[in-house]
């Protein structure tokens, strides 16, 4: 006489964890999740066909828009990419100064994860207190570039400009402070009960099934793959700096969270190393004005941005514009974790779980 | 003298003014929300309306009563219209048998006794545990009623919160009661005049007693049925204009509630805060409570005390919300069945054991 039925639901894409436009359909059985089948393309703006009709140069502001919290992160791969296919090397203080502000973006970008991820948690106070910080790293960026949220910080061949005065000193205090501050967002969430009990065992996913599904980032790292760009495949002067990859044990949403927490003081201390051996020289390789690449001539690079591996595929067909343009984002792959992830967990799993594998629509989408 | 004047009207203005209060407080507990949280979190909280943002909750009603009332078409108006009514009206009627100052506290006002509490029920416990679970029926009614798939879920999530959660917070007054030998609040806070406050009697019931209490308000780390990242706001996603405003006011005059119940059962109600020094020095307690000037001072004093009380649960309820992320709907109801239910059966064969042993002494 009595049974049940599953119910399915909409969650987004106008929903307040979500995260932007993403729309999940929940199909639940009770609390409990049956499937979840992400729906996405709310923030389509065909960047890549855009690109397509812009000259090498106009398409970097475009990147900007892909992932909006970590902008720098999108510049500095399109910008190494078309390094890549023009074989122009940055000078070596270029380098040094792209990996301090790509370092800053990942602390300012794992800062906005904390303060969502805490959000949706039910952490309420966490996220005023990671958005005071991620404003000073804000302040840094406008310093730097003008720009708070889409720089545009970079050139193809190098920078725009030396960091202005006082700008490294800014940047050092913040640092300073930055330790105690990760050390109070800790205190508020590592050791706490609750905390724990909505992430520990949460969406553990093993290291073969995360390779398989091609996540990438602090999301492969949790389930122990040490796998990190800045490592296999470094690029700019990744080399010269002592850096650990924090990796987890158990591959839950707590084991990623203690990554990403990880990752912030990492950061920091490739910063730090950055700036004490700064080396003299230009800011700028020399480019033609007018950037053609030969014709059928391509290049993939990756950088390690915040959220994964994100990569740019640049085919040339002789002419100033680019033939295709490829952005392989990481949110795009990790998004694809989350069916996997959220089986048999409950609603409000879910939710922690969209905040664990730390997306940015504007990046799924493109 | 006239007794429809001293048993119908007076005690009807007694509750008219009574409910006036307690909208006040309401309004301005939500300020103090917003002020307290936000110096929690390094913010200012609102200061634009008014000397520093003090009329801020008047603007909020304000906004409320002009607000488009929306019912959506699929609804079942007449529960739909009902469900705020029930959840409000129960809450305030729970406030009926608190005692804000003591029968000596009675003052006279046109020759009509006014005694400081609206009703001393003999069963006031039983009474206010009654009373406030009517309120689940309003919020399950209207997520129900809503006829929409997320009020549903807060409708349902809260059925099952709120009953498992009347449990413990019964049960913990158990030892009060036996303690004290009464279910009238007003001779529980004598009890506590002659003795000491149950506080010291009682201390893990008042724990027990309060985390259900925040449970069975829906506050933070509980507040699963309108938790805003799952399910948008719950079982009141579909109300707007002043039939949500009735949803709130049902919480926050619910909060208070709890935090009244709190206070005189544990803290000693209308009592002056002596900080144990009333041994040391006699008077103080007197001197505290007002009696050394008639009623009416008894009267300004007894309330200052159970506001400053009251206020300061309050502020628990908030700092909690501030520091705690929000449980699973199935942790909390491990919490409620596995922990909170043994513990307080528990607890009261401990009270009923120290009992025997105080009377064994004493004979």
């Amino acid at each position: 006489m009595y049974q049940t039925s599953e119910l399915e639901i909409n969650m987004g894409p106008q929903h307040p964890a979500t995260h932007g436009v993403l729309r999940l359909v929940l199909r639940l059985d009770g609390e409990t999740i049956v499937e979840v089948k992400p729906v996405i393309g709310y923030l389509h703006r065909g960047v890549e066909k855009l690109s397509e009709n812009r000259g090498y140069r106009s398409v970097t502001p475009l990147t900007d828009r892909l992932d909006y919290c970590a902008a720098f992160a999108e510049n500095h791969s399109y910008v190494g990419a078309v390094e890549k296919l023009l074989g122009v090397e940055v000078p070596p203080r270029a380098q040094a100064m792209r990996v301090v502000l790509a370092e800053l973006q990942r602390i300012a970008s794992h800062l906005i994860w904390l303060a969502t991820h805490g959000l949706d948690i039910g952490a309420m106070t966490i996220f005023l207190y990671a958005f005071r910080e991620r404003e000073k790293c804000l302040d840094l960026f406008e310093g730097y570039c003008g720009a708070r949220l889409t720089y545009n910080a970079l050139r193809i061949g190098g920078v725009p400009q030396e960091f202005p005065d006082g700008w490294t000193e800014a940047l050092r205090r913040f640092l300073d402070e930055l330790p105690t501050r990760i050390a109070q967002y800790e205190t508020l969430l590592t050791g706490n009960r609750i905390w724990r009990l909505r992430t520990e065992g949460v969406g553990v996913i093993d290291a073969r099934t995360a390779l398989g599904l091609g996540l990438t980032g602090p999301t492969l790292r949790g389930s122990g793959v040490d796998y990190d760009v800045r490592k296999y495949a470094p690029y700019e002067n990744y080399r010269d700096y002592a850096f650990d990859i924090p990796v987890g044990s158990k591959g839950d949403t707590y084991d990623r969270y203690l990554i990403r927490m990880e990752e912030m003081r990492q950061s920091r201390r490739i910063i730090l190393q950055a700036l004490e051996a700064l080396p003299d020289g230009p800011i700028l390789a020399k480019v033609a004005g007018r950037i053609r690449p030969p014709k059928g001539a391509e290049a993939y690079f990756m950088t390690e941005s915040p959220r994964g591996e994100m990569s740019v595929y640049l085919v040339s067909d002789g002419t100033d514009k680019p033939y295709r343009v490829r952005f392989r984002s990481p949110c795009f792959n990790n998004l694809q974790g989350l069916p996997t992830l959220s089986k048999g967990h409950m609603v409000a799993d879910v939710v922690a779980l969209i905040g664990s594998i730390d997306i940015v629509l504007g990046c799924v989408d493109r | 003298m006239y007794p429809v004047l001293q048993y119908f009207v007076v005690p009807f203005i007694h509750g008219v003014v009574l409910t006036l209060v307690l909208l006040l407080c309401v309004a301005y507990l939500t300020f103090m929300e917003r002020k307290v949280i936000a110096f929690m979190q390094v913010r200012i909280g609102p200061n634009r309306v008014g000397p520093r943002g003090l009329l801020q909750p008047i603007a909020d009603v304000v906004k409320l009563l002009i607000k488009e009332d929306l019912t959506p078409d699929a609804a079942n108006r007449v529960i739909f219209y009902i469900a705020p009514v029930i959840a409000t009206l129960s809450t305030i009627a729970a406030f009926a048998v608190i005692p804000y100052g003591g029968p000596e506290a009675t003052v006279s006002i046109f020759g009509f006794p006014i005694r400081p509490y609206l009703a001393d029920v003999n069963v006031g416990i039983l009474y206010v545990i009654s009373i406030s679970s009517i309120g689940v029926f309003g919020i399950v009614l209207g997520g129900w009623a809503s006829n929409s798939k997320y009020p549903l879920l807060g409708g349902l999530r809260s059925a099952a919160q709120m009953i498992s959660y009347e449990v413990p917070f019964g049960l913990a007054i158990i030892g009060v009661l036996m303690v004290t030998g009464t279910a009238s609040l007003v001779e529980i806070v004598q009890w506590q005049q002659q003795h000491t406050w149950l506080f010291w009697l009682q201390p893990f019931a008042v724990v027990l007693f309060f985390i259900a209490g925040v449970a069975e308000n829906n506050r933070a780390p509980f507040d699963l049925p309108e938790a805003e990242s799952e399910l948008v706001a719950g079982f009141h996603t579909e109300y707007s204009g002043f039939k949500f405003a009735f949803f709130f006011l049902a919480e926050y005059i619910a909060m208070i509630v709890v935090s009244a119940l709190v206070v005189t059962l544990f803290f000693g109600g209308w009592l002056p805060v002596t900080f144990g020094l009333g041994h040391l020095f006699p008077k103080l307690p007197a001197l505290l409570s007002g009696a050394w000037g008639g009623p009416w001072v008894m009267l300004l004093f007894g309330m200052g005390w159970v506001f400053i009380k009251v206020f300061f649960m309050l502020y628990l309820y908030l700092w909690i919300r501030a520091t705690f992320p929000r449980y699973r709907y199935d942790q909390l109801m491990n919490i409620g069945w596995k922990f909170m239910i043994p513990a307080s059966l528990a607890w009261i064969v401990l009270t009923g054991a120290g009992i025997l042993a105080v009377q064994a002494i004493r004979s």
